[in-house]
């Protein structure tokens, strides 16, 4: 049982290859057709984690592809379309998580911390533009003496 | 104050390893339903072939009392190993079973009854795409819904319904909705 | 036997590291030469008995010892040799020996090549990474040891995953560790430097050779499972953002961040602290990958065995590595003596610049990757976190790092003059706009994504500035006959970094022009049926069922003809394999300068109508491959950089050795 628990959890269990949407499924007008592709792209399979319904080939990715494409046809607009499948299936079918106070920290957090980073280094700035005011120009001439010197080893060493 | 800022990785290091804590005793997969306390989907199913005309399944069907709508297919796996607890279930006369053979030829969703027992009162067929299991939010089968005397979904309960699990946890739910 | 000789080298081996972990770092503080001395023949016994145990079972593997409960479960005796070999990293209990064979390796080297690091820092570092030894061995013995006998020995094994049994993916995980644990020598050293209390340029330089190896070790490694996931899962994509490449892809931030720093410390020395910082961090952003993958924390395509037995112990391997380092890192840094001084404008300001991007960069993929954790471990709910999230989110963030990149290296060190640089770039400026602008009347205007004219234009912008950079070192427009001899006198270094950014340039290309143009036709098509995808028609010309040595195989034939002559004859496979029972698609991919011509046969038509066949024409995906390829040369043209060279450099004049200090 242990070894079948083991095996059953094998590397790569799930990636399987994917050949998704068969043509018998595909939408006649191209138009609607790309439209259900794009909104396919951005729901999750559920059976196969990190896989869009359209990437998937499990059997529930392809009934949630035909659904879609149901629902195109019969005239919904692209946010009916992921409303109706929200409302089954939760925030979690969605690839891009949507914007509201539980993902808040997800989409501002970059660029927070981007902003912090700046932020962090404009201080050492100017931190240390205080600093070598106070103590010029000595501290740069050692500066400048210890890169010579540097240069100076590294031209010898070799 | 600049000491502070050398203290900020462990910290950060501290609170994500907090997470990984409570991580490590959640399951990623396990995905609540939304549809608890919604109403049942509309839905109107065909019986399976053989059996009475009016023995399929609808909204209209699942008021008045409490029950439960099980999920299951003739390929399904687990279903197998569900379906006696089911069957023993059923003895116990405490609730009504309803089950939706899902993405399945009806045809073979009734043999498969007939080689395992049928616990259902009423059964419906929901071939692919299977429609009404997505409405249900049905990621898998077996799943298994209780729905309340006014129709509303009140659990969803995920893989087979083994002896635990309906004692632990399917029968308790189910006391208390009759209580109301 | 052979297998219990594998079991008793890895104790052994154990044995071993707890003294280098010990000694030398009591012989450092104490000044004992001779205990500090004990690390280099360690770090080899260690090497030995470790390579003993990888060759005890790769020797399992290759005999089909089925008595190995690791070989049942994941060989069987009709793999073609290669696949058996490379098996023994398809699973996790022996890609977990791949992994502390390599850190033992790299140990041995710090040994083999390090004859002149000072003996304080070399002992140091030598028992830090026998620490991070000790905890790998430990996890292998306790929780996942590879020679766990099964008896009775079945007939024959469970076989390996079919999508496995491919040279992508059968190389992919080596390269992936070479570079995840390659960072644990620049990991060792800056512990090793926060015990001495000293970051000097020579340290850096000592560091930089072990991080650009492992630099180009782990970027063959992405690239590698790009490639694989490319050809083999049949349908043109390359990158999918899953938990698993985001675990390798944040060390590659960190890593690349970490390389630009310690440039910093070499010339400058200065950004001493956030360099230890760094290469902390992207060691335990490398450790962080093997958690997640490892422990059931994160759901992923290509997770393994997910146990939280395992689990649990390394998270704890984690505090005690990370967690103990940035507490040392806590204590210690602060003293650092802060280094050369330079103005915002300047070399050091872009290279720092580069690290706060990069730096934010691996964050936002940290956060994207963890945050369903974070989400259900706070109770707000189960969310998913795919592509689209991180394509809005992290590539914008990339390009005021690309558009720095052409600028930076024309900065002087300490004050740089932007203005100066700039009007040098005017005719990059202008020739990157009017590609931008040519790319935008080509595709038709808003027929096609509004962002991919801005990512040629930013490509053409980074390969004209790096461009106009080595010109101008070479003085190629002020005295060309005297270029070429200035280009060869040219350190490999500056080499090194020319390639790299022309390539990330040419990648930029071809990652827009496959992301914004690629065409796809799906249809089912009967023998001698034609379908024209982006000028080439592909005519399906027979389908045929082959065998292969152990999967059954049907094969199609096209004719792929280009202004009605024709251009090549392709032939995909859909293949079944036996064991286990998995089907795969090979697809047939013909490369041209300007993209993939690429064909995949699918299932036959239940009403027996024909087949389902996937046509393709992927722009530029070759300029991608070729851009990866080139970026690796840079490195290991710079890597051949004599100053490079490992243990070459001496510390300066002036600093004492450390022992003697102590």
């Amino acid at each position: 049982m242990r070894l079948l628990a083991l095996f059953a959890a094998a590397w790569l269990g799930l990636a399987m290859p994917a050949l998704a949407a068969e043509p018998s499924e595909m939408l006649k007008d191209p138009a609607l057709e790309k439209r259900a592709h794009a909104l396919g792209k951005d729901l999750r399979c559920l059976v196969c984690q990190s896989e869009s319904i359209e990437d998937s080939n499990a059997d529930l990715a392809r009934d949630l592809r035909i659904i879609v494409r149901e629902r195109i046809s019969a005239g919904d607009s692209d946010d009916q379309v992921m409303k109706f499948v929200v409302d089954r299936y939760g925030d979690y079918v969605l690839l891009n998580p949507p914007f509201k106070a539980t993902t808040l920290v997800l989409w501002v957090g970059p660029f927070v911390l981007f902003v912090v980073g700046l932020a962090v280094v404009w201080r050492v700035y100017g931190r240390r533009a205080a600093r070598a005011a106070t103590i010029a120009p000595a501290p740069l001439s050692a500066d400048e003496k210890r890169r010579l010197d540097a240069l100076l080893k590294d031209g010898a060493g070799k | 104050m600049r000491r502070l800022v050398y203290l900020l990785p462990v910290a950060v290091f501290g609170v994500l390893a907090l997470f990984f804590v409570r991580g490590l005793t959640l399951n990623p997969r396990d995905i609540p339903s939304v549809l608890i306390d919604k109403p049942v989907p509309e839905m109107n199913l065909a019986p399976l072939p053989g059996r009475p005309a009016d023995s399929g399944l609808a909204t209209a069907d699942l008021k008045g009392r409490v029950s439960m709508v099980n999920i299951f297919g003739s390929w399904c796996i687990a279903c197998v190993q569900e379906h006696p607890v089911l069957n023993w279930i059923k003895g116990q006369g405490i609730v009504s079973i309803h089950g939706i053979d899902w993405r399945d030829d009806p045809a073979e969703g009734a043999k498969w009854l007939r080689r395992n027992g049928d616990p259902y009162e009423r059964v419906g067929a929901d071939p692919p795409p299977g429609r009404t299991a997505v409405d249900f939010g049905v990621t898998g089968a077996p799943e298994t819904f209780i729905v309340d005397k006014q129709g509303v979904i009140r659990y969803k309960h995920i893989g087979p319904v083994t002896p635990e699990a309906w004692e632990k946890i399917l029968l308790p739910i189910i006391r208390e909705l009759e209580q109301k | 036997m052979i297998a219990e000789i594998g079991h008793f080298a890895l104790i052994l081996a154990l044995a071993v590291a707890v003294v280098q972990s010990l000694v030398p770092l009591a012989g450092a503080q104490r000044g004992d030469a001779a205990w500090m001395a004990v690390a280099g023949p360690a770090s080899m016994a260690q090497f030995l008995f470790v390579g003993v145990a990888f060759a005890a079972l790769t020797h399992a593997y290759m005999v089909s010892d089925f008595s190995v409960l690791n070989v049942a479960q994941n060989s069987h005796t009709d793999k073609p040799m290669l696949y058996k070999v490379t098996g023994v990293w398809g699973n996790h209990e022996g890609s977990l020996l791949l992994w502390i064979t390599i850190l033992a390796l790299f140990g041995a080297a710090v040994t083999a090549f390090g004859r002149n690091l000072p003996p304080g820092l070399k002992a140091r570092a030598l028992s830090i990474q026998a620490m991070v030894s000790v905890g790998f061995l430990l996890f292998i013995l306790l929780t996942s040891n590879p020679f766990e006998r099964l008896d009775p020995a079945p007939f024959n094994g469970q076989g390996l995953n079919p999508l496995l049994q491919d040279p992508g993916l059968a190389f992919h995980p080596p390269f992936l560790y070479l570079g995840y644990v390659g960072f644990s020598m620049a990991f060792s050293f800056a512990i090793a430097a926060l015990i001495e209390g000293r970051v000097d340029p020579a340290w850096a330089r000592w560091v930089r050779p072990w991080t650009l190896a492992a630099w180009i070790f782990l970027t063959c490694g992405i690239v590698l499972g790009s490639w694989w996931a490319y050809y083999e899962l049949g349908w043109g994509g390359w990158w999918y953002w899953d938990p698993v490449e985001n675990a390798s892809f944040m060390p590659w931030l960190a890593g690349t961040a970490l390389l630009h720093s310690a440039v910093v410390v070499e010339k400058r020395d200065a950004l001493k602290s956030w360099t230890i910082l760094l290469a902390i961090v992207t060691f335990g952003l490398s450790l962080l990958g093997t958690f997640l993958v490892r422990s059931g924390v994160i759901t992923s395509v290509h997770a393994f065995a997910s146990d939280p037995g395992r689990g649990v112990f390394i998270l704890g391997l984690l505090t005690v590595v990370v967690g103990g380092s940035f507490m040392l890192y806590a204590v210690r840094a602060p003293s650092l003596k802060v280094g050369g001084l330079f103005a915002p404008i300047s070399r050091e300001g872009a290279l720092l610049l580069n690290n706060v991007l990069m730096a934010t960069g691996a964050g936002t993929v940290l956060l994207g990757t963890l945050y369903p954790l974070f989400a259900d471990a706070l109770d707000l709910g189960k969310v998913s976190v795919g592509p689209p999230f991180f394509n809005s989110v992290f590539l914008p963030l990339m390009v005021p790092m690309v558009l720095a990149m052409a600028i930076g290296p024309l900065l002087a060190w300490k004050r740089g003059d932007l203005p100066g640089v700039l009007s040098r770039l005017k005719l990059a400026v202008a020739l990157s706009a009017a590609v931008a602008a040519a790319t935008w009347v080509l595709q038709g205007g808003s027929a096609g994504p509004w962002w991919a004219a801005g990512g040629m234009g930013l490509a053409t912008w980074l390969f004209l500035g790096t461009l106009a950079e080595f010109a101008e070192r070479v003085r190629l427009f002020r005295s060309p006959a005297q270029a070429l001899g200035r280009a060869l006198a040219l350190p490999r270094a500056a080499w090194g970094m020319t390639l790299a950014h022309a390539g990330l340039a040419i990648f930029i290309a071809g990652m827009t022009a496959s992301s914004a143009w690629k065409e796809e036709k799906v249809q089912t098509m009967k023998v001698g049926d034609t379908v024209e995808v982006s000028g080439y028609a592909f005519t399906l010309a027979a389908v045929r069922d082959v065998e292969g040595p152990n999967y059954l195989a049907t094969e199609g034939t096209f004719e792929v003809r280009t202004g009605g002559e024709l251009f090549a004859t392709v032939t995909p496979e859909k293949r079944t394999y036996r064991q286990p029972p998995r089907p795969t698609t090979e697809a047939a991919i013909v490369g041209t300068f300007l993209g993939d011509v690429y064909a995949v046969i699918g299932d036959a038509d239940p009403q027996g109508g024909g087949w389902v066949t996937r046509l393709y024409f992927n722009p530029l995906v070759p300029w991608m491959w070729a851009g990866a390829l080139i970026m690796v040369v840079g490195g290991v043209v710079s890597l051949s950089d004599r100053r490079h060279r490992v243990g070459a450099p001496t510390r300066a004049r002036g600093s004492r050795p450390a022992a003697a200090k102590a």
